[in-house]
């Protein structure tokens, strides 16, 4: 039973990965637009090249975008 | 960069479902200019917009515009979010919109960033995350305890649950304690004080029993009770905060401004501040603002929206005109009468108040449910608590552990998701079919319909004139026609020159076209003077209903007579409900004739014509009064009251704003077929709600007798509640 000892953090810990993991998708907004994401992956628009990043979902927008431009 | 080739549309720019410009097109962006920012986002509804080829069209489209930075659809809500450089203006982007193939909406940014962000979908979405992390671990631990760990290693066991799942029940189950709380305050018990209670006293009474090295803790049950609940809870929220959202983006797409007249000139104002006596402009195009009387200028009004009349009036110095109308010619100037709470639009909003609060009160399925159930288990608990204290001779340890056995076995989780997971797969079906459910109960309202009462002008027909036979007209005719016609925003004028060039002819060469605002379009042809407008102006004898006429020189007048198209669907739909054993009535504010006609058509026996708005919230509730339940399809100013009296009521986008935000139910499309799908899904949901409890009713009937007796153990509780609630939530996606 010592083996306990070693599993159940190593049980706690994975969970607690899942967690964390959860908490990242939410805060990067995933789950603002579900279906959107479904579809875009479809899309064969940024297969070449990385899409820009888009500040309207990487709020604040940041203050050089101008320049980007 | 092609669009991917989908099942819906391979090739074409836009889904073949993406209908061109619609009516509502065309109003939306006859209204003034919103105020933007500079720089401020611009957010759109597209209502059309459902796959990856509609993402890449809208986005690559609007992008080509050099003053848009990016643009992003949001194709859950259907919504198109553009970051500009501050030179555009929603009214700009529609057409770029409309020669992509999609309607779009303006909406108004404020009222929308109050909820775009959903700070408490999130939360419970965080509370519902953590409550499974915990629930998983804790279960994993419960399995070593229920396959016969014992001694030291089982009490070990409970104590590390116990670590995970009361700080969990502490933080993920907040939702409940305070609404239990808020409840209690009030001296109402809802559903939420047995499940408060029973979290608590689990937690409680299985950290003593761990402590105490005792065999049974029901920290897995407590666990699985805050995920299932707030699962529940949180699919609740959703299709509320969908409601909400909706409703909130119709009130965004009214623009409620005036252009007021002041010695100095004109300034834009809000049209709350308008006051009796000031003078307003009002430009071609432009919704009224206010109720008033002309002071200067000549134009046509149309007045479909106010009165359901299918003509358009004529406007003089002198004619009093109703907020809500629409000015169709010519710029025309106007004292107001009376304006905000005084104005003819808010007598019928508040009508529409009234007739809301008494809608209020349906009480839903669930609500009936949980006032039968919170006082019997709380009298169950409470019963097998005080039996068991006596027959055990005073042992309190062994009588509160079968009270709190008793609250977990009988915790509603398949209640609390009986209603929230049939309404989100009532209300996705629907929302795909192009309905867009706004209140929580219209679909169990929706289910009880037995007689439907429709308007006419704007909802059976699509409230655009068309041109009847034009293929009996001389080409000739036709060809100046059509070159006069262009040159008018007149809706008469513009359906002419639309279903002229659709047979192929080309305008003749007119020269010096003069627009004289409500009398009609004048211009030269071939050395002649030619006029298309209103009959007397043109010099012909009155036409019988809606007709516009031409003139070429001296010879005789030739006559364009109009008909109201229908709307795709209609007639489908009005078989469809007579054939479900609906009782029908049409009621319009139109003239008699034009309602006859659209009634023997459609097939409708009963109908009534030249009804005020007062006439129809009276005929609905006059049936409501005789017990019927009745469904109210509209879409006019002179509906709103019938639609919020109505026991449940249906309006098309293109309606008035108003309308929309009294109906339970907006049809984003212009097809009036999904209606009847709406009345079919209703029925079935219901159905499955009722299903649902029962199903929820039957596992507690079984487990009830265990709990009381003392034989439940925790894994009882957690066989009980996760087979309930998964039978709940599958019956519920069982909905075609």
């Amino acid at each position: 039973m010592a083996v306990l000892v070693l599993l159940v953090p190593v049980s706690l810990g994975l969970g607690l990965l899942g967690l964390a993991a959860f908490l990242w998708t939410l805060r990067t907004r995933q789950y603002d637009d579900p279906e959107g994401d479904a579809a875009r992956i479809l899309s064969d628009r940024w297969d070449d090249r990385p899409a820009p990043p888009d500040p309207v979902r990487d709020t604040p927008p940041a203050p050089d975008e101008e320049k980007r431009r | 960069m092609t669009p991917i080739p989908t099942a819906e549309g391979a090739g074409s720019p836009a889904c073949p479902a993406c209908s061109p410009v619609a009516p509502l097109a065309r109003r939306t962006a006859a209204r003034r200019p919103a105020d933007a920012a500079p720089g401020e986002d611009i957010f759109l509804s597209v209502p059309d917009a459902h796959c990856a080829a509609c993402i890449a069209t809208l986005e690559e489209g609007l992008s080509r515009l050099p003053a848009v930075r990016t643009a992003r659809v949001n194709l859950s809500l259907r919504r198109v979010r553009i970051r500009h450089d501050g030179s555009l203006t929603p009214e700009a982007l529609i057409p770029v919109i409309a020669r992509l193939g999609y309607r779009a909406h303006p909406l108004d940014a404020e009222t929308l960033s109050q909820t775009g962000t959903d700070p408490v979908g999130r939360d419970l979405l965080m509370r519902l995350g953590v409550a499974f992390f915990a629930m998983m671990n804790v279960m994993l631990l419960s399995v070593a305890v229920w396959s016969g760990a014992s001694d030291a290693t089982r009490d070990l066991f409970h104590l590390i649950s116990g670590a995970i799942a009361i700080p969990t029940v502490a933080f993920s189950g907040q939702p409940f304690f305070r609404s239990a709380l808020a409840g209690l305050r009030r001296g109402r018990i809802g559903m939420d004080v047995p499940i408060s209670l029973a979290l608590v006293l689990a937690s409680g009474i299985s950290l003593y029993e761990s402590l105490n090295g005792g065999r049974h803790a029901y920290f897995d049950a407590a666990v699985m009770l805050t995920f299932f609940l707030l699962g529940g809870r949180y699919l609740d929220h959703r299709t509320r905060a969908a409601a909400r959202s909706a409703a909130q983006e119709l009130a965004a797409l009214e623009v409620p401004r005036a252009l007021r007249l002041t010695p100095a000139g004109q300034e834009t104002v809000p049209v709350r501040d308008l006051v009796p006596g000031d003078r307003i402009r009002i430009l071609p195009g432009a919704r009224i603002p206010a109720d008033g009387i002309v002071e200067d200028g000549e134009s046509e009004i149309d007045r479909s929206l106010r009165t359901g009349e299918s003509l358009p009036a004529r406007a003089t110095p002198g004619s009093v005109l109703g907020a809500g109308e629409t000015n169709l010619t010519g710029p025309l100037t106007l004292r107001v009468t009376a304006a905000g709470r005084d104005s003819s639009l808010s007598r019928i909003a508040a009508l529409v108040a009234l007739a809301e609060e008494a809608r209020g009160r349906h009480a839903s399925l669930a609500d009936r449910a949980a006032r039968a159930y919170s006082p019997l288990v709380h009298l169950l608990a409470f019963g097998a608590f005080l039996v068991w204290l006596q027959k055990s001779g005073g042992d309190l340890r062994l009588a509160a552990n079968i009270a709190a056995a008793t609250l977990i076995i009988t915790c509603p989780c398949a209640l609390g998701l009986a209603v929230p997971a049939v309404v989100t797969a009532a209300s996705g079906h629907l929302f795909r079919r192009g309905l867009l459910v706004k209140s929580a109960t219209a679909l169990e309202r929706l289910a009880e319909v037995d007689t439907v009462v429709l308007d006419k002008t704007g909802t059976l027909t699509l409230g655009t004139p068309e041109p009847l036979d034009l293929s009996c007209h001389a080409a000739e005719d036709l060809q100046v026609a059509l070159a006069l016609a262009q040159g008018s925003a007149h809706p008469l004028a513009q359906a002419l020159a639309r279903a002229i060039s659709r047979l192929g002819h080309r305008p003749a060469p007119v020269t010096g076209l003069t627009e004289r605002p409500g009398h009609g379009i004048e211009g030269r042809w071939q050395g002649l003077p030619v006029r298309l407008g209103r009959a007397d102006w043109v010099g012909a004898g009155p036409a019988a209903g809606t007709a516009t006429c031409l003139r070429i020189g001296d010879r005789p007048p030739v006559t364009f007579a109009f008909a109201d198209a229908l709307r795709p669907g209609a007639a489908g739909l009005v078989t469809a409900l007579q054939a479900r054993g609906l009782s029908l009535h049409l009621v319009s504010g139109d003239a008699a004739p034009a309602v006859a006609d659209l009634a023997a058509r459609l097939g409708i026996g009963d109908w009534i014509a030249g009804a005020s708005p007062e006439d129809k919230a009276a005929f609905v509730r006059a049936l409501g009064q005789r017990g019927r339940r009745v469904l109210m399809l509209g879409d006019g100013l002179n509906d709103t009251a019938a639609l919020a009296a109505a026991h449940v009521s249906i309006s098309p986008a293109s309606g008035l704003d108003a309308a929309r935000a009294a109906s339970d139910v907006v049809l984003t499309g212009q097809d009036l077929s999904p209606v009847e799908d709406a009345l079919r899904i209703a029925g079935q949901a219901v159905r499955r709600m009722r299903q649902n409890f029962a199903l929820s009713a039957l596992y507690n009937i079984l487990a009830v007798p265990f709990a009381l007796a003392g034989l439940a153990t925790p894994l009882l509780a957690a066989v009980a509640m996760s087979v309930s609630s998964l039978t709940v939530t599958l019956n519920a996606l069982r909905l075609r």
